[in-house]
C-alpha cells in the first residue's frame, strides 16, 4: 500500500527569507501524523505549501501522483482539505449554508452523498445543528472550529490536515475536538496535524515530526517522540522552562505578510 | 420651477437612476468576487445599445467580429494550456464552444439582420452577442493575473476599456444610434405624461434585482460567489474554483450591462464611447453606498440619476460636473465617518 502523501525537500520562501528548507513527510493511510515545533517554524507554511495556497520548491506526491502543479480547488477535489488556523468561515452566511459550500465541487460533480455528509456532519456535531440558521460570525470559538472542520467534512476528504485546531479553546472542547480526530481516523480519513499542544497531538498520533525554524530536526513514532529528552524538555515542559527555540523570531515576520496577501477579509 | 415640472425631473431621474442602479449592482458584484474595479463595464451597455440599433436598420452588427476574434483567442489560449496538461481529448469541447459557438451566434445575428423580427427577437439575439463578452474578456485580461493586486487589475480595466471603445468604433463607427421603443403608449398620471419605455425601464430593473437576490440568495452557485466575496481564502479551501466564480460575475456583469443598454437605447442617443460615461454613474452610485451593500448601491445610483435629472434643469452645462464633484465630499465623510472595506484590503 502505497503512501497517502509524500512530501520531498520542500522548500518555501517569502522574499529572502527561507521559511521551509527542504522538509520531507510521509502520511501513511489511515494514520494520524502530527507536526510539533514552536511559534514559526514553519509549521502553518507547510500545510500552506502542501494545499497549494503558497508556492513551493520540492515535490509533493498525494495518493501516487505529484499535485504540485495543481491548483488549490484540484486538490480540494482529490479529498485533500486543509482546516486552517485562522478557520476562514463565511461569516455572513450562515452556519449549512457554510457547510453546503464545503461540498461545492460534490454538489457540481453531480455526487448524490452531500446531503447525508450533512446529516453526518450533524450527527457529529449536534450543537452546529441547533444553530444552523445563525450567520457563521456570530459563533464561539469552539463552535467556529467544529464549523471549520464540519465544512472540511462535507468535501469528504481522505487526506485531513489541521492547522492548530485546540488553539484558543477551552480544555473540554479541545478533548471533544481530539476525540473527534481520533474518530476520523477509524472512519478511514488520515490526518496530518499541526499542534502546539505537543502533549495533546502525540497522545493520539501515530507519527509525529519536529520542526524547527524550517527544518525537520526529529521524526519518529509518537511513543518514541513523547519518549525522548529533548521533545519532553522543549514541548511537553517536564524540565526546565520552556524556553521554546531562540531562532523564532526571525521566522515570525514573513508569517502575517503571507495572510495579508491571501486573505481578503 | 413649479410641480409638475418637479414631477417630470423626478420621473426622468428615476428612469436613469434606475439604469444606473443597474450598473452599479454588477459593478459591485464583479469587484466583491473579483476585487476587480470592472471599467469596460460601459461598453457592454454601448455594444447592446449600438447592436440592437443596427439589427433594427437591417445591418450585421459589427459585435459579431469581436465576438469570433475574442473567441477564436480563448480557444487558442484554452488549447494551449490543454496541451501542455497532455489532455488533447479537451480539444474538440473547447473548439466547440469558442469556435463554433461564436459563428453561430454570429450567423444567428446575421440572419436576425436580414429578417424584420420582432423586438424582443432582436433583444434576444444582442442579448446572445454581448453576455458571451463578458466571460472571454475575463478569461483573456483578468484570469491569468487572478491573484494581482487591484491596482494592477484596475490598469487592466482601463486598458480593456481602450481596448473595446476603440474597437466600438471599429465596428460601429462614430454616429450615433437610437432605437425603437418597447411601446410608445404614454399614460396620463395626474399632470404626467410617463413613457411606457420609462416604465419598461423601471420595471426590468426591479425585475433583475429580484432576480439577483433570488440568485444570492437561493443557489448554491450564488452562495458560492457570496462566500468568495466574503472570504477569498476561505473560498478556495471549500473547494469553489476562483476561475468558475469570475467567469460567473462576468456573465452577469455583460447580462446586467446588454440589459441596460437595450433599455436606455430608445431614450438616449449612444455612441461607441457612451459606455463610459454611463457606467461611471453607476460607478459613482455604488461609491455613495460604500462599494459594500448591494441595495445601497442601488439607492446611491438613483440619487444620481435624480441628482443628475435635476442638475440638467438647473445648469446643464454643468450636470456632469455636479454627479461627478459629488464624490469628493462622499468619500471626505465616509472616510472620516466610518471604516472603508476596499481600503482596509488595501492595506492589510
Amino acid at each position: 500500500m502505497s503512501r497517502l502523501l509524500e512530501v520531498d525537500d520542500l522548500r518555501v520562501r517569502y522574499g529572502k527569507v527561507h521559511a521551509l528548507h527542504g522538509v520531507s513527510l510521509r502520511v501513511e493511510r489511515g494514520t494520524i501524523v502530527t507536526v510539533i515545533g514552536p511559534n514559526g517554524a514553519g509549521k502553518t507554511t507547510l500545510l500552506g505549501a502542501v494545499m497549494g495556497l503558497l508556492a513551493s520548491s520540492g515535490t509533493i506526491r498525494y495518493d501516487g501522483a505529484d499535485i504540485g502543479a495543481l491548483p488549490v480547488e484540484s486538490r480540494v477535489a482529490a479529498g485533500l482539505c486543509l482546516v486552517p488556523e485562522r478557520r476562514e468561515l463565511f461569516g455572513e452566511l450562515t452556519v449549512e449554508d457554510n457547510l453546503r459550500l464545503g461540498a461545492f465541487q460534490r454538489v457540481r460533480r453531480g455526487e448524490r452523498g452531500a446531503a447525508n455528509e450533512l446529516g453526518e456532519v450533524y450527527a457529529r456535531f449536534p450543537r452546529l445543528k441547533e444553530r444552523r440558521a445563525q450567520l457563521a460570525a456570530t459563533l464561539s470559538g469552539g463552535e467556529r472550529q467544529m464549523l471549520a472542520l464540519g465544512r472540511a467534512l462535507m468535501a469528504k476528504p481522505r487526506l485531513l490536515m489541521l492547522d492548530e485546531p485546540s488553539l484558543g479553546l477551552a480544555p473540554r472542547i479541545v478533548r471533544d475536538i481530539l476525540r473527534i480526530i481520533a474518530e476520523l481516523r477509524e472512519t478511514g480519513v488520515s490526518i496530518l496535524l499541526v499542534e502546539q499542544n505537543a502533549r495533546a497531538a502525540l497522545g493520539i498520533a501515530d507519527r509525529g515530526y519536529v520542526l524547527e525554524t524550517g527544518e525537520v530536526v526529529l521524526s519518529g513514532s509518537a511513543a518514541e517522540l513523547a519518549g525522548n529528552p529533548r521533545v519532553a524538555e522543549s514541548y511537553l515542559g517536564l524540565a526546565g522552562d520552556r524556553d521554546q527555540g531562540t531562532g523564532d523570531r526571525a521566522q515570525k515576520n514573513p508569517k502575517p505578510e503571507t495572510r495579508g496577501q491571501e486573505r481578503v477579509k | 420651477m413649479s410641480a409638475d415640472i418637479v414631477l417630470w425631473l423626478v420621473q426622468d431621474g428615476i428612469t436613469t437612476g434606475a439604469i444606473y442602479a443597474l450598473l452599479a449592482l454588477a459593478l459591485l458584484l464583479v469587484f466583491a468576487v473579483t476585487r476587480i474595479i470592472f471599467v469596460p463595464q460601459g461598453e457592454f451597455v454601448s455594444y447592446a445599445a449600438l447592436s440592437l440599433g443596427m439589427l433594427q436598420t437591417g445591418q450585421t452588427p459589427g459585435t459579431v467580429w469581436v465576438l469570433i476574434a475574442g473567441g477564436a483567442i480563448v480557444a487558442v489560449l484554452e488549447g494551449a494550456s490543454a496541451l501542455a496538461r497532455r489532455e488533447p481529448a479537451r480539444l474538440a469541447r473547447i473548439l466547440a464552444v469558442y469556435v463554433a459557438g461564436p459563428l453561430a451566434i454570429a450567423a444567428l445575428a446575421r440572419w436576425g439582420a436580414a429578417h424584420a423580427l420582432g423586438l424582443w427577437a432582436q433583444m434576444a439575439i444582442v442579448a446572445a452577442l454581448v453576455v458571451p463578452l463578458g466571460p472571454l474578456l475575463y478569461r483573456i485580461a483578468y484570469r491569468p493575473l487572478a491573484d494581482a493586486s487591484v491596482l494592477v487589475l484596475f490598469i487592466v480595466s482601463m486598458a480593456a476599456h481602450y481596448v473595446l471603445s476603440g474597437l466600438g468604433l471599429v465596428i460601429f463607427g462614430g454616429e450615433g444610434l437610437r432605437t425603437n421603443p418597447i411601446s410608445e403608449a404614454r399614460f396620463d398620471v395626474g399632470v404626467l405624461k410617463i413613457g411606457a419605455q420609462s416604465v419598461w425601464v423601471a420595471g426590468a430593473s426591479l425585475v433583475c434585482m429580484i432576480a439577483l437576490w433570488l440568485f444570492f440568495e437561493h443557489t448554491l452557485v450564488g452562495k458560492a460567489l457570496r462566500a468568495t466575496a466574503i472570504n477569498r481564502v476561505g473560498a478556495r479551501l471549500a473547494g469553489i474554483p476562483a476561475g468558475l466564480t469570475g467567469s460567473i460575475a462576468f456573465v452577469l456583469a455583460a447580462a446586467i450591462g446588454a440589459a441596460s443598454g437595450v433599455l436606455i437605447s430608445p431614450i438616449a442617443t449612444i455612441y461607441y464611447d457612451s459606455g463610459l460615461m454611463i457606467s461611471l454613474k453607476g460607478f459613482v452610485g455604488a461609491i455613495l453606498g460604500g462599494m459594500a451593500s448591494y441595495p445601497l448601491a442601488a439607492l446611491g445610483a438613483l440619487g444620481v440619476g435624480l441628482i443628475e435629472s435635476f442638475s440638467s434643469f438647473w445648469a446643464s452645462a454643468l450636470k456632469e460636473t455636479i454627479v461627478f464633484t459629488l464624490i469628493i465630499p462622499v468619500l471626505l465623510w465616509r472616510s472620516l465617518a466610518s471604516r472603508h472595506p476596499a481600503v482596509e484590503d488595501e492595506e492589510e
